[in-house]
């Protein structure tokens, strides 16, 4: 145990400001201090580093009690990252990295050792701020002095690092290279560290234990995932945040929901679906909430483009996301704001419903062609061969759907479609069984997130009903037109 | 690699040294040699090897040179050495202790508070038994302590952040209000009142080696004190928190420096009255020229300062010969507009 706080108390000038804490902090965690401004975050790390005294409680430092140390003892075990260190005159950074090993020398005539200029060496190496060893501080833009103070910390050699809001004020690019290195030293040299975040998301993005304290108390002390929950943010930091998690690395984030919601007029109507030789493309006003299962822009996010691109049969290219990218910057779309899909069916193709409702309206986009239908139940008798899609069914709802509604339209969609393909008696070439898809079909459920709440899209809910109605619709016309074509074709 | 720059650094800290050396042993040479009365710089050798040393040179010196160097230009050199040495010293310890390139001895109030202990004694005809001639200095040195810490304790007060500006405010309220109170003294003395009214000026001249004696235990314990701090001085101009994590004792370090400071002061104002401005333009020429690092800018401040105070009571009492200028009012001429300029480059510093 590197730490442990037992029912401490105390603050400032006779105010007291934290009350009954008590948390310990164990050997090479990466601990995080939580609150809101005012909640007592610096008070504790002051008390930790022994700068304010406990009125009441026991801090422990490796299990003795923390004013059995004196100053260079502390220094020896515990090293603090200040959040804006002063510099007053133009020392060299070597200078002031050197100050760090103050604690380790001892006499009168304190020499300067190899083992000394060795640390100082490390420390700056660790730190990246080698190169301008030489340089005064004043020369440094923040972020370098930032590390030139976390080299100094570190030629302390300590055990225990503290940080007050180590990132505060420094650039993106140098706050996730303090706290990957910060991270690293945890994992590969042991080293503890107990920083105070004020940004909830670095927390939970970093930290593997988080005090989360409201007016000098502790609200929880847990593991992220935890201490990160919705409804306590909500309540400490008193405002209105939504939960969700980091699309990379499981680590819980929290997103802050501004008061003015933007009322998005628009209405998706086919009125602005735009057909040409090359692409069928539905360009929004406004961002979109989309799920889809897109060439490009697939999965969850906001997009504003869609575009369903004809491609030819043969079309076979190792990377088609980078063609498919390069295809749409070609075409003046913004790749990060555009959904793509590709098909082997003609633009002309393309079937559309409009179906509007009392509280909602929806549109269905269809392009449709069998040529490689699949049972999925008897899909294992195929090899994996990746071809351009082949039903392609977009659906865009004016209305403000639940997740559950965006997942729940998926499937009802996808029963709708199978059930065209029953009925048209479309077979696996394979099997002979009677197909429920092809190999490569595609999906997109969007929504305007305005207007009515829609909680479900099942089967007999109201949307369910108009998504399973226009699918199969549109679908059904798509297979006859792309047959009709077919046969064309095929007749010349 | 490494061995290259630290013998480079090594080689610029020697040329740093040597530098300061030579500056000050000509300033001594100009100190004794120049005057209505010219000493061929041989002849002091001489004189010196002769009187001090001890030395078996033949004695073809003009006594009256001998007697000139020996009892009046000498003490008076070293004197003058010894008080810039002194004030530049505690200015530098000041400036790193208080983070602050304006603060000095002067600056700080600490001359005016020790020019009152030494007023009260002249006036009061007090001496201490035992204490003898050591009366003056201790008493300079009590009231130049306790005039810094009820300034750092009002600083506080006004600006719990200590800013540059609030201290120096600080600093000037305190001076004028005790120098209003050493005219009052002035103003209710009679017989003492050209004795005082001389010292307070502030002046080297006709002191003798009495007062070289008074000084200088007070200036090997002072300056003796802050060159062992010089590393935790360092740590300071950090800020007193940072210090304290890199594991400095702050309130014992600075304490001692505090009260080295006051004994530098003290015991200059004591012997040479109020001088201003060497502990502000001393160590920033310095810091300027090598660096701020303490464990050399105390040592460089010290020697660079002896030789620039010698100067300027050279300056003194040839400028306008044979009348004698008083010597604070040489360094004022030079400290205060080098103050103005540092005052506006903080300025413009904190801007851009």
């Amino acid at each position: 145990m590197m730490y442990s706080l037992r029912q401490i108390n105390g603050g400032y000038g006779g105010k007291q400001v934290i009350h009954d804490v008590s948390f310990e902090v164990e050997k090479g965690q990466l601990f995080g201090i939580l609150g809101p401004n005012g909640s007592g975050k610096s008070t504790v790390l002051k008390m930790l580093s022994g700068l304010i005294p406990v009125t009441s409680g026991e801090v422990y430092l490796k299990d003795q009690p923390v004013q059995n140390y004196n100053t260079k003892e502390i220094a020896k075990i515990v090293a603090v990252l200040p959040q804006h260190a002063e510099h007053s005159f133009s020392y060299t950074v070597k200078e002031i990295v050197s100050l760090g090993r103050y604690a380790h020398q001892s006499g009168w005539f304190q020499t300067w050792s190899e083992d000394d200029e060795e640390v100082v060496q490390q420390s700056m190496k660790q730190t990246g701020v080698q190169h301008f060893a030489h340089k005064n501080i004043t020369e440094l833009s923040g972020g370098e002095r930032q590390r030139v103070f976390l080299a100094q910390s570190l030629a302390q050699e300590p055990e225990i690092l503290l940080l007050d809001e180590p990132t505060n004020h420094l650039d993106l690019s140098y706050q996730k290279e303090l706290l990957d290195m910060l991270k690293e030293w945890t994992e590969k040299k042991g080293l503890t560290v107990l920083s105070i975040f004020h940004d909830l998301n670095l927390a939970g993005l970093y930290c593997d234990q988080i005090v989360l304290l409201n007016d000098g108390k502790i609200v929880s002390n847990d593991k992220p995932n935890e201490v990160l929950q919705e409804a306590r943010i909500i309540e400490v930091y008193e405002t209105e945040v939504k939960k969700h998690g980091h699309p990379k690395v499981p680590a819980p984030q929290v997103v802050l929901i501004p008061e003015e919601k933007w009322q998005n007029e628009e209405i998706i109507t086919p009125a602005i679906l735009m057909v040409n030789e090359e692409y069928i493309t539905l360009q929004s006003a406004q961002p979109l909430r989309v799920m889809s299962s897109g060439v490009v822009g697939s999965g969850i996010g906001w997009y504003q483009t869609f575009v369903n691109r004809h491609v030819d049969k043969s079309y076979n290219c190792d990377d088609f996301y980078e063609e498919m990218v390069d295809f749409l910057i070609e075409k003046g779309f913004e790749p990060s704001e555009t959904v793509g899909m590709m098909t082997a069916v003609y633009t002309d193709d393309v079937i559309y419903g409009f179906y509007e409702m009392d509280l909602f309206s929806v549109l269905i986009v269809v392009t449709a062609g069998v040529g490689n239908a699949v049972d999925a139940s008897m899909a294992s008798k195929h090899k994996e061969v990746v071809t351009p899609g082949t039903i392609n069914s977009w659906i865009f709802v004016n209305g403000h759907l639940s997740e559950e509604a965006f997942i729940q339209a998926m499937m009802t969609a996808t029963e709708a479609k199978a059930k065209v393909l029953m009925d048209l008696e479309v077979r696996d070439k394979e099997t002979g069984t009677v197909a429920t898809g092809t190999s490569t079909d595609s999906i997109l459920v969007a929504a305007t997130q305005s207007g009515e709440k829609i909680d479900f899209a099942g089967t007999v809910t109201p949307l369910g009903k108009i998504i399973g109605k226009g699918i199969y619709e549109c679908t059904q016309k798509a297979i006859h037109k792309s047959r009709k074509r077919k046969k064309e074709t095929d007749d010349d | 690699m490494q061995k290259r720059f630290t013998q480079k650094y090594l080689n610029n800290r020697g040329v740093a040294y040597l530098c300061a050396f030579v500056f000050l042993c000509v300033a001594m040479m100009m100190g004794i040699s120049i005057g209505t009365v010219s000493v061929l710089p041989l002849d002091i050798f001489n004189i010196i090897g002769a009187e001090i040393l001890r030395l078996p040179i033949s004695n073809d010196v003009n006594p009256m040179h001998s007697n000139i160097v020996m009892n009046i230009r000498l003490p008076r050199v070293v004197l003058a050495g010894f008080v810039g040495a002194s004030l530049a010293i505690a200015g530098a310890a000041f400036q790193g202790l208080l983070r602050n390139p304006l603060a000095d001895p002067y600056t700080l109030g600490v001359s005016s508070g020790a020019s009152v202990g030494a007023v009260l004694t002249i006036f009061l005809g007090l001496s201490i038994p035992f204490v003898g001639t050591f009366t003056l200095p201790l008493f300079s040195i009590t009231t130049a302590f306790l005039t810094i810490i009820v300034v750092l304790f009002f600083a506080r007060q006004i600006d719990r952040g200590m800013r540059v500006e609030t201290i120096i405010l600080t600093g000037i309220i305190f001076s004028s209000f005790l120098g209003a109170f050493i005219s009052l003294m002035i103003a209710l003395t009679g017989d003492e009142l050209r004795q005082i009214i001389g010292w307070l000026l502030g002046s080297v001249s006709m002191r003798g080696w009495d007062y070289v004696q008074i000084i200088l235990p007070f200036f090997i314990i002072g300056s003796a004190m802050l060159i062992a701090n010089s590393k935790e001085l360092n740590a300071m101009s950090f800020g007193e928190e940072r210090a304290r994590h890199i594991g400095v004792n702050v309130q014992k370090r600075k304490m001692m420096v505090l009260i080295a400071g006051s004994i530098l002061t003290g015991a200059a104002v004591a012997v040479s009255g109020t001088i201003g401005f060497v502990g502000l333009v001393i160590p920033h020429l310095t810091r300027l020229l090598w660096g701020p690092d303490h464990r050399h800018l105390l040592p460089l401040s010290m020697m660079t300062g002896a030789g620039f105070l010698i100067l300027a009571d050279l300056f003194a009492r040839t400028i306008i010969s044979p009348t004698e200028l008083p010597i604070g009012v040489i360094t004022a001429l030079i400290g205060a507009p080098v103050f103005a300029i540092i005052l506006i480059k903080r300025r413009a510093e904190g801007r851009g």
